[in-house]
């Protein structure tokens, strides 16, 4: 289960909105180990495609090493679909490269209407998990006293 | 040339979980030679039809060697060989 913020929710499909119908994508780093996805950077499409996404390898680099500075790891990667619906594509298949990852895709695509799913995908396989928004990662307090 | 290359996550199940390699080579194509007598299988993923694989970027210090001399780029004492998985995808 991906738990994410609602604000990056709402930031993720704002920048896919803006970019449709070009496809859209970007990194939302966390501390390494956390599974919480905190700094959102959008990235640069290289590709400039309906159809295909690519992060700029130079800004790529300076993201990469940045989350290496800062003990962060990338949580969440996404993109959005902007004529298809929001299902990892074969292509997202074959480069998807970090297992530890929440794959997040945004439809902006007419016909399937605005949406948001989180996979995992692993050696070519693909799951589906539940995204939990929530407006704080405080621990649910109510629940520790129940226990 | 001693060059200190960076590993990515993907990769580290062929380096012993190692996360930094110290090879040594003249141009890049002979560091990740040399990378692959240390840890046999890690040439293969990094290179396909004699370029650098298109599922993953290959840095000399800021540089994508797409944009330098490829393979061929040359290294000095001390440069940094970056390994990244692109992402990318449609």
């Amino acid at each position: 289960m991906l738990t994410i913020h609602t604000k990056l929710v709402e930031a993720m499909l704002a920048q896919a909105n803006k970019d449709h119908p070009i496809e859209s994508c970007g990194v939302i780093a966390g501390a390494l180990g956390s599974n919480l996805p905190q700094r959102l950077i959008p990235m640069e499409n290289a590709a400039h495609s309906e159809d295909f996404f690519q992060f700029d390898p130079q800004q790529q680099l300076q993201v990469w090493k940045e989350m290496e500075l800062r003990g962060e790891e990338p949580i969440v990667i996404y993109h959005s679909h902007t004529s298809t619906q929001a299902y990892p594509s074969r292509t997202d298949i074959e480069y998807a490269a970090e297992p530890g990852a929440h794959y997040v895709i945004i439809s902006t695509a007419l016909l399937s209407g605005e949406s948001v799913r989180s996979f995992r995908i692993v050696d070519d396989i693909v799951i589906e998990e539940r995204i939990k928004i929530v407006k704080t990662y405080e621990p649910d307090l109510k629940q520790l006293k129940v226990a | 040339m001693s060059v200190k290359v960076s590993i990515p996550t993907i990769l580290r199940s062929i380096t012993n979980n190692q996360k930094l390699v110290e090879v040594v080579g003249v141009n890049v194509l002979e560091a990740i030679n040399q990378m692959d007598q240390q840890y046999p299988g890690i040439k293969e993923k990094l290179i396909a039809e004699d370029q650098p694989h298109r599922f993953i970027n290959i840095y000399v210090n800021d540089s994508d060697i797409r944009f330098c001399d490829g393979l061929q780029t040359n290294l000095k004492d001390g440069d940094a060989l970056t390994i990244l998985p692109a992402v990318a995808g449609g």
